[in-house]
């Protein structure tokens, strides 16, 4: 199962967990995986048309998923996943 | 000493969610819970208007903090006391080889301590650190951040963490390492460097000053147009070229002259000013979103060019910059190199104002706008925005200038040089 580090304003529906595993092909799967584990979770990471919000990056192994196929990127058992907020720095 | 006294009361109700418009308390956060969508410090405007008139203005001292009431922090800064009230120079030798009738240049380069602009968002974050209680005050940057914040946190007395990308020129290293900060030179780019601060942020309990604090931290950049449109007499212009990294100032820029109107200090003009963006060619995402009338920021993944502290590949602010932008009937420019070079050179030599690279970048941008018909010459007052010193960049120009010519030290010597010039 891949891991997915869950950053703190998502960690009050992962019952504090920083980290968290979840099956699934895709970084979509993955997501919908999350949200049977965590209901709720989903709608956070993703708005009504069920792209990635506008303030959030996910990185797959530490590469925007945006340079790689968004939420149709491969996942592996070995992966490592984050969701970061986007809005920082500058 | 001034007549009027700063205020003493704070004017900020709370954060509020640019996105979904939930509601916060002042604290040292900066996305929303809800939908990661960034906080902005709410003002009672109404409570504002009844207090900060031109006159009380003008009676205090020629620092940012004269505008206290529209800045975010509790009482008195504790750092930063001198910050602000740069020149804004008028331009005419520039505007003539522009090509306009009336430009003028906000200088940050001499902004107090450090050089640029980010003197005015540290001033405000670190003070707001203190008024927080935070022992540690931290940062992500591509130089002038880094150099603003160990200044000031040294003159607060408190520890400061630096993080910036491992290659940034020597001088704003040198320029951070001064003040006794600890400096970590972070392998990758500064999104990189962004992304393990915004890691750091939500596990070590300091207070970054771009991502925890950031709310706050962001407003300090209004005092620079404040002072714009003070400086003009009271009014806006018609053109503001702003350079951008994450597009944080330019979307502060168009608030803060909305604040301006809003609060009637300065009158409405008869057309908006139009707030144009630029970016260096190598690292252009806010910019390519502008041409490509596209709202999704697409992210550089591998920044170059000369404009290293506008090497932002991912910028959090780039949707709303282009909002602003587009919303001020502006538009977006992003000038190569040679431009950025030749266009340093060109401020120098007309107004002897040495800029940074990303003074280069702006003026090079406000070329191309002129040139693309989008600053007309007759259109009223054109600000370039000078955000950092150039004496902090001087790479790029190292094989561009002129050597000095070589003679020995006898009058003959010279004579004969004398004779070669043309």
């Amino acid at each position: 199962m891949a891991t997915i580090r869950i950053p703190t304003p998502l960690r009050k529906l992962t019952q504090g967990k920083e980290e968290v595993t979840a099956q699934g092909a895709t970084v979509g799967a993955l997501i919908a995986s999350l949200e049977t584990q965590y209901p709720g979770i989903k709608e956070r990471i993703c708005d009504d048309s069920g792209q990635v919000r506008r303030f959030v990056n996910i990185f797959a192994n530490d590469e925007d998923i945006r340079f790689l196929k968004n939420l149709e990127t491969p996942v592996k058992d070995t992966d490592e996943i984050s969701i970061v907020p986007a809005i920082a720095g500058g | 000493m001034s007549t009027t006294k700063p205020q003493t009361r704070s004017y900020v109700e709370g954060l509020r969610c640019r996105e979904c418009g939930k509601s916060y308390d002042k604290a040292p956060v900066h996305v929303c819970e809800f939908c990661f969508g960034p906080l902005e410090v709410a003002y009672d405007y109404a409570a504002i208007g009844k207090v900060l008139t031109r006159a009380v203005i003008e009676s205090r001292p020629d620092t940012m903090w004269r505008y206290a009431e529209l800045l975010p922090i509790d009482g008195p800064p504790a750092v930063g006391q001198a910050t602000g009230m740069t020149p804004l120079v008028r331009a005419d030798r520039l505007a003539k080889r522009l090509g306009l009738a009336e430009v003028w240049v906000k200088n940050d380069a001499v902004s107090f301590p450090t050089l640029s602009f980010k003197d005015r968002v540290v001033s405000v974050a670190v003070s707001k650190a203190i008024e927080f209680g935070i022992g540690t005050v931290a940062c992500a940057s591509t130089g002038n951040l880094a150099n603003a914040t160990a200044a000031q946190a040294a003159a607060a007395g408190l520890p400061s963490v630096i993080l910036i990308p491992y290659d940034l020129e020597a001088a704003k290293v040198i320029g951070t390492s001064i003040y006794g900060a600890r400096v970590i030179g972070v392998k990758g780019t500064y999104d990189d460097v962004n992304r393990l601060c915004s890691e750091i942020a939500g596990k070590y309990g300091w207070g970054f000053v771009n991502v925890n604090l950031r709310p706050f931290y962001a407003e300090g950049s209004k005092s620079y147009a404040y002072e714009i449109a003070e400086q003009l007499g009271w009014r806006l212009p018609a053109h503001i070229v702003v350079p951008m990294a994450g597009g944080s100032l330019v979307t502060k820029v168009g608030k803060a002259f909305g604040e301006f109107e809003k609060l009637g200090l300065v009158a409405a003009p008869a057309r908006k000013t139009r707030i144009h963006g630029a970016q260096g060619a190598g690292c252009a995402p806010i910019v390519d979103m502008v041409l490509e009338n596209r709202e999704q920021v697409r992210p550089v993944k591998t920044p170059t060019g000369v404009a290293k502290s506008l090497a932002i590949g991912n910028p959090a602010d780039g949707f709303y910059s282009r909002q602003t932008i587009i919303g001020s009937g502006g538009w977006a420019a992003k000038p190569d190199d040679a431009e950025i070079v030749a266009a340093m050179r060109l401020l120098a030599e007309t107004e002897g104002i040495f800029a940074e690279t990303a003074g280069g970048v702006t003026l090079g941008a406000a070329i191309r706008l002129i040139k693309g018909g989008q600053i007309g010459k007759d259109d009223g007052p054109v600000v370039i925005s000078v955000t950092g010193n150039g004496m902090k960049t001087q790479d790029p120009l190292v094989e561009t200038l002129p050597k000095p010519e070589l003679i020995g030290p006898r009058l003959s010597d010279f004579d004969s040089l004398h004779a070669t010039w043309t």
